[in-house]
């Protein structure tokens, strides 16, 4: 009876969650058919999903403390917070509206990896369809649906993992905070995060989406209803990751702990903190691009119909407006993890970390001014080929810093070749590769050729993939201990390093190869002499199929009877690491006074952060 | 210790101001957003309104129910002065006369809406022109939750002099919905 009590709140919020869906679809559906329309429509399921989501949160009971707040009433006790004394312990805290950081990061960092098991699953299913030419057991409209899910999940997950689930967990202890700056604003973010993976699934249900990530008009206004929902779960996901951005830039900006100046900030505060920007301007154009298509599709609105004088093109530059910073989003918070994880085990202060700071915010400023090299071939006015161009060039040159950082700290340094430093120092072979491929693509004469082809498949994975997931693996096996307070096994761990980096690059590298050659993307099928590399390329994708659940594995056996984790096991300078593992709930028991930076490995008589018994 | 403590709280009070800076600042791209559709469609038709058939709104009750929002900017700004120096009636006066005459801007906009002669159907002007103005009545009935609420916690007597954040915030954000409509009124309605 226990476990059914401690998962009350998630009950009623799959109550609240149906009964609002009924109420929002019921008043629409009664409105229209009253109207002589019909009831059941696209219109109907968008105000039963909106207010299916508002009855999710007030069933979990998300909005109680500000509904008390809004009615003047007096605060309970625990301030809508749980604290030590109020909240239930032990598994039951993940399942509820829990404020604590440390929750969230685990709570966003256990469905983030989730989804990409599942996308993973999708990958393998559209690598299995095209092993051989000619359909094999996914017919067209099928396979385009799970190349759109597969896209938009991965997108997703890139997006949210690392800022949501190791920001939300280390932020608050690297700048010797006690939480973030809104906790419940926090837990909502994260709440908002189950019913968007809902609908997103649900799509298939209602015929699927073939559009794939990037929903382009007329096709995203005229296709399947699933179309619809994967609006829906993109802008609720939009919400919670804008949300999510203010919260972090509050906090690094007012919660520092004495002493902590930003010069002395940890470099993976800073990529959050350049992130955060990025995410809490942009996203709202995805939002705006997204909600046009919806009204469009709704309401037969024309912001992307050209039989009414409008333009389909509007849609692709107020969408790569954001999609572009977006993968800055994705893949600053990874630079940042690497540039945290090499000076620990190369046991050097971090070269350059002013010049990487600057390089980050040189990568914020000019992500904003790239985004049209996505639309050379779109027939957008010639006249802005150039400029894009070059801009999106440009953009390499503070890339190129943060690189200088990592191979200065590498340089001279004695390296303790554990998997976290693997995987990291894996990311810079792979993000390079990533980044050169960039270039061909951001060159307009050579982008004509290369454009919806393989190549860019291959770009944007060993970007996303050899970058942000290779980061994102290093941080976990970096943190693991810190957030479980167990060791992972290392030989568990290498065996996925090395499967995982040999699969990856056998699966990606021939792809280059392919689009060059004139293999477009996003095809179930191809001309025959593809067939070999096909063959090849999907082989090698099984085997890093494999090396997940190999991770997998060794993430959940680890976790439940991994050897006990001590407070530093990497002997680390960071504050995180000055507390236990994992750490007590109100994360330092007296506010820590900062007396250095974070990286002053090996330097003589410096000054440390000082132990909480000083 | 306890100084630092102290002094890390005290630092923290001012949260909700610095939050609530970001969050205009998100809902400015937002509504940039859809602004840029606006001026794009525009500038890619032949000519404005498009479709041709299209009246565009008459300008004399715009202008009423613009002097009316800014009005309200200012009730709410006396309403602020007045708890800054602790006087707890004249906030509760100013907040309530605020939220009257947003309640009146949005229940004249609506009935704009059902007289101006075209439908969000219309082409490129009616797409552009009523998402731009609901997404910003959507705006404004948020912030008349919020107004509701500072009413609700002055008539209760919540805030003080020293304490009256929620104040401050709640302003931050009707003079931001306000802003907008300057932006957005000159934009649809007169140029």
């Amino acid at each position: 009876m226990r476990g059914v009590s401690a998962l009350a709140p998630l009950i009623r919020a799959v109550l609240g969650l149906v009964l609002g869906f009924v109420l929002g679809a019921g008043v629409v559906a009664i409105a229209r058919s009253s109207l002589g329309l019909e009831a059941v429509s696209e219109l109907t399921l968008a105000v039963g999903y909106t207010v299916g989501l508002i009855g999710w949160l007030i069933g979990l009971g998300a909005l109680n403390y500000w509904f008390r707040y809004w009615l003047g009433l007096p605060e309970r006790e625990s301030g809508g917070h749980s604290s030590a004394q109020s909240a239930p312990q032990g598994w039951a805290r993940y399942f509820r509206f829990t404020t604590d950081h440390k929750v969230i990061g685990v709570q966003y960092l256990v469905i983030m990896f989730v989804f990409i098991l599942l996308a993973g699953l999708l990958a393998m299913l559209i690598r299995a369809e095209l092993m051989a030419p000619g359909q094999t057991f996914l017919d067209r409209n099928m396979y385009n649906t799970v190349m759109s899910l597969h896209g938009i999940i991965m997108i997703a997950v890139a997006v949210v993992a690392i800022i949501a689930g190791l920001g939300n967990f280390l932020v608050p202890l690297m700048i010797g905070a006690q939480d973030m700056a809104f906790p419940r604003l926090n837990a909502l973010t994260f709440w908002l995060v189950p019913p968007a993976a809902l609908i997103l699934l649900s799509s298939v249900l209602v015929g699927g989406f073939d559009s794939g990530w990037t929903a382009y008009p007329p096709l995203s206004v005229t296709n399947a209803s699933g179309q619809l929902f994967f609006i829906l779960a993109v802008v609720t996901i939009g919400i919670s990751s804008i949300l999510g951005a203010i919260n972090f830039l509050v906090t690094i900006f007012r919660m520092r702990a004495p002493g902590m100046t930003m010069s002395r900030l940890p470099i993976f505060v800073w990529s959050i903190l350049c992130a955060a920007i990025l995410a809490a301007t942009v996203t709202q154009f995805l939002a705006g691009a997204l909600i046009m298509v919806m009204l469009d599709r709704v309401l037969s609105t024309s912001f992307f119909d050209s039989s009414k004088g409008a333009d389909p093109v509007l849609f692709q530059h107020l969408f790569w407006f954001y999609s572009h910073p977006a993968v800055y989003i994705m893949i600053i918070p990874a630079f940042g993890i690497v540039l945290e994880i090499l000076p620990v085990f190369a046991r050097k202060p971090l070269f350059a970390y002013k010049v990487a700071v600057g390089g980050l915010l040189t990568i914020v400023g000019l992500s904003y001014v790239v985004w049209a090299h996505h639309m050379f071939t779109s027939g957008m006015p010639e006249v802005l080929h150039g400029p894009f161009m070059i801009s999106t060039e440009l953009i390499s040159v503070p890339t190129g810093l943060i690189f200088l950082s990592a191979l200065g700290t590498l340089w001279l340094g004695r390296l303790w070749l554990v998997t976290p430093m693997l995987f990291a120092m894996g990311f810079i072979f792979t993000f390079l590769i990533g980044g050169i491929t960039g270039i061909f693509n951001a060159d307009v004469p050579t982008d004509v050729h290369l454009h919806d082809t393989y190549f860019v498949v291959a770009h944007f994975h060993y970007t996303i993939m050899g970058g942000m997931l290779f980061g994102l693996f290093a941080g976990v096996y970096h943190w693991f201990p810190k957030i479980t307070g167990r060791m992972l096994n290392e030989g568990l761990s290498k065996a996925h390093f090395w499967l995982t980096y040999v699969g990856f690059n056998a699966t990606f590298m021939p792809m280059f190869w392919l689009g060059i050659n004139g293999m477009n993307r996003r095809i179930a099928d191809y001309p025959p002499q593809f067939a070999g590399v096909n063959l090849f390329v999907s082989l090698s994708a099984f085997l890093m199929g494999g090396a997940m659940l190999l991770f997998l594995y060794n993430l959940v056996y680890s976790w439940a009877k991994g050897r006990r984790a001590e407070a530093n096991p990497w002997q680390a300078l960071t504050l995180e690491w000055q507390v236990s593992s994992p750490p007590p709930v109100e994360n330092f028991e007296e506010v820590p006074r900062v007396a250095s930076g974070p990286y002053d490995y090996g330097v003589p008589r410096a000054r440390t952060t000082p132990r909480m018994a000083d | 210790m306890a100084t630092t403590a102290e002094a890390h709280r005290h630092a923290t009070e001012r949260n909700p101001h610095l939050g609530m800076a970001f969050f205009i600042l998100s809902e400015a791209f937002l509504f940039a957003a859809f602004f840029a559709a606006y001026f794009y469609l525009r500038g890619i038709s032949p000519s404005w309104p498009q479709p041709p058939s299209i009246h565009r709104p008459e300008l004399p009750l715009v202008l009423y129910n613009t002097a009316i929002l800014l009005f309200s900017s200012l009730t709410y700004h006396w309403a602020t002065l007045g708890i800054r120096q602790g006087n707890r009636n004249r906030l509760t006066a100013g907040v309530l006369v605020t939220l009257l005459l947003g309640a009146t801007f949005m229940a004249i906009q609506g009935w704009e809406f059902a007289h101006n002669g075209f439908s969000p159907q219309d082409g490129l002007f009616g797409s552009t022109f009523y998402s731009l103005v609901s997404l910003h009545g959507l705006h404004v009935f948020m912030g008349l939750v919020l107004l509701a609420m500072v009413f609700i916690r002055s008539l209760r007597g919540l805030f003080s002099q020293e304490g009256h954040s929620a104040v401050e915030v709640t302003g931050y954000y009707w003079h931001f919905v306000d802003v907008v409509w300057l932006f957005l009124f000159t934009t649809v309605y007169v140029i």
